[in-house]
């Protein structure tokens, strides 16, 4: 089967005063048909940039210095800027953290669907509009007629959420990005928009790349797992691998260091934490990039970056510590 | 032998009736007003010594305005906050800056309550200066101590917040609050602007400092991981209103309200093996500015009934100290 989105060797690098400093360094990867992907990380090791890089979306400050971005088989970063266009929206679409940000103020919620709808569709005023209804149907907007002549700021949090997931599934894409989708929501509202993206994955059979800082969206969600520091990959492989059997020390890191639920002990548990904290980008070690906060690093991981290669079947992480397998 | 401890229970340190904080909605060109928010509506709650009380619910139920009421940084309706051992039983309005001593608070978001132009050893000293607490050299020797009890370095002193990361801006935080060696410190979202791995270290810091220093906790959060780690007592909040309470135990295994079963069911599994159906159906939310008549959960409550909707349920005790204000649990 040929992958929805192959991404390999993606560099992304930010222009800085000092020059230029990488982001997000060999970068790869694909998702097929049907599949979400989560990659997963904290603030600022390269996650949403790699979600920016995809739709083309990057700042001004910053550009992809290298590497192959593959929709269906024909290379996205190649392509001129009106065919990038006609693939944006209708083969590969996103939904943003913040609805209140991303959505335009001054349109409503109607006009802002019909609007995709036509640059792709060819359709007339009228016809949009009614597939933007359609579609706000689709996501279970309460009242969609009314919720389409209104606009962003009358809508609550949730609702905003699901005008966006519209909006982005307006042209029936192929592939969806969507960082940080619930985020900004509320717990039982999250539940419902993590519901309602995972029922229109399975109908329209979109691949899906989702980008979080929460392991329990992806131990809801996902089917492969991708987990990045700063810039990198260290660790990739099935969400049940990931929570089963973690290889980098990272990952284990940040299993231990998240509350469980269900751990009702009578007095807290010491949660194992990660000492130190996130290296700055522009000022990286040539070591591996977490041997300062690694409880097994040894004088190799300072010196040496170690490679990311397959440990296991279907389990790669970037990790001197496994390399016997 | 639970009966016998019940008995000798001491007087909680801090114990909260009837606490309620309306807002006027004002409108129109002489700004009179046409409304009101009861952001908080008749919450009771109290916090033995060394407990901890996480107080739970979703944005917009009056979590966070709880916590500023408690220290005077709203203005109070009505209720009574009493101190153990203390002059400060107050029946208030205005909360006295002498009760302030003893209650201290740190706020979510490191970066906007901190002075940008204050050195750190400032920040912390400031409630010293405030409260005029001994010498400039004891004051100073004391800012030494705090800024190693909560884990920074001595030559961090002389820097700004913006030269500090999110979790060591939350150190300053803590370490400001206990400058006045509190009884009991307000934790409103302490770390929820924070990453995980950042997280975990506050927890630890704030697990700790509790066992040496004997601190009472009032936890606000709607991450009910983080509530059900750090808790020993849980409330859980709805538009103004404490809808059940009870030992973290008895609200996590066995909740009896329903919206308390719906946010844990709500909350993902850290089990891929076992994942959540999540229903994509919407319910409609209501807000403290809309309040629903009678149970203000009956609109999303699949067990409402007529009763629901007209009248209001109180708080009742069942079993084992667990309180909940439902007509049907």
């Amino acid at each position: 089967m040929e992958p929805a989105l192959a991404v390999s060797n993606l560099n992304v690098e930010i222009l800085g005063e000092n020059g230029a400093f990488p982001v997000v360094s060999e970068m790869s990867f694909s998702v097929n048909p049907g599949q979400t992907i989560c990659i997963v990380g904290e603030s600022g090791c390269g996650k949403s940039m790699t979600a920016l890089s995809l739709l083309r979306l990057l700042p001004e400050s910053a550009r992809v210095a290298s590497g192959s971005i593959k929709i269906h088989g024909e290379e996205f970063l190649a392509m001129d800027q009106r065919k990038m266009e006609d693939f944006r929206g209708d083969k590969i679409a996103m939904i943003f953290q913040e609805p209140l940000t991303a959505l335009n103020p001054v349109l409503t919620i109607g006009e802002q669907i019909s609007e995709s709808v036509r640059q792709h569709r060819n359709a007339g005023k009228r016809e949009a509009f009614a597939r933007a209804v359609k579609c706000l149907e689709l996501v279970q907007m309460p009242d969609p007629e009314r919720r389409a002549r209104q606009y962003p700021h009358e809508l609550s949090g949730g609702m905003r959420q699901r005008a966006m997931i519209a909006l982005a599934l307006a042209c029936e894409p192929k592939i969806i990005i969507a960082d940080e989708p619930t985020t900004a929501l509320d717990v039982t509202v999250q539940a419902q928009i993590l519901g309602l993206i995972s029922d229109l994955q399975k109908r329209l059979g979109m691949a899906q790349i989702l980008i979080t800082h929460d392991l329990g969206v992806v131990a809801e969600t996902a089917d492969r797992v991708i987990v990045m520091y700063a810039g990198r990959r260290v660790e990739e492989c099935s969400v049940y691998e990931l929570f089963d059997n973690p290889l980098h020390p990272y990952t284990v890191g940040l299993m231990g260091a998240v509350p469980h639920r269900g751990e009702a002990a009578a007095s807290p548990r010491r949660l194992a934490d990660i000492p130190g904290t996130v290296p700055a980008l522009w000022d990286l070690s040539k070591g591996c990039a977490f041997a300062p906060r690694c409880p097994g690093a040894s004088s190799r991981c300072f010196e040496e970056r170690p490679p990311f290669t397959e440990k296991k079947p279907g389990h790669f992480a970037a990790c001197w510590e496994h390399d016997h397998a | 032998m639970r009966d016998t401890a019940e008995f000798i229970a001491p007087a909680p340190l801090l114990s909260v009736e009837n606490l309620k904080v309306h807002f006027a909605i004002r409108a129109g060109v002489f700004q009179r007003q046409v409304g009101e928010v009861k952001a908080v509506d008749g919450v009771s709650f109290s916090i033995g010594a060394s407990e901890t009380l996480g107080l739970v619910g979703e944005s917009g139920c009056g979590k966070s305005t709880t916590g500023l009421a408690l220290m005077g940084l709203v203005r109070v309706t009505d209720g009574r906050i009493a101190m153990k051992g203390a002059l400060d039983v107050t029946s208030m309005r205005n909360v006295p800056r002498s009760h302030r001593r003893r209650m201290q608070i740190i706020f979510q978001d490191p970066f906007s309550s901190l002075n940008p132009r204050q050195r750190v050893r400032d920040i912390i000293r400031a409630p010293l200066d405030v409260h005029r607490i001994g010498t400039m050299e004891e004051r100073q020797a004391e800012v030494a101590k705090l800024i190693s009890l909560v884990g920074l370095r001595s030559d961090q002193a002389d820097n700004f917040p913006h030269q500090f990361s999110g979790g060591q801006r939350q150190r300053i935080g803590i370490a400001r609050a206990l400058a006045l060696k509190p009884d009991i410190i307000i934790c409103d979202e302490p770390v929820s602007a924070l990453d995980v791995s950042v997280q975990a270290q506050i927890l630890n810091l704030l697990a700790d400092l509790q066992s040496e220093l004997g601190l009472s906790y009032l936890f606000i959060s709607h991450d009910l991981g983080v509530v059900e780690h750090i808790s020993h007592q849980v409330a859980v909040m709805y538009l103004g209103k404490i809808v059940e309470t009870g030992s973290k135990k008895a609200i996590f295994s066995k909740p009896l309200h329903p919206y308390s079963e719906l946010l844990l069911r709500s909350a993902p599994s850290h089990d891929p093996h076992h994942r959540h159906q999540f229903s994509a159906v919407s319910d409609d939310i209501p807000s403290a500015t809309r309040k629903p008549s009678g149970c203000a959960f009956h609109t999303r409550c699949p067990l409402a009934t007529d009763i629901c909707r007209q009248v209001e349920p109180q708080l009742e005790t069942k079993a084992d100290g667990q309180s909940v204000a439902c007509h049907h649990r």
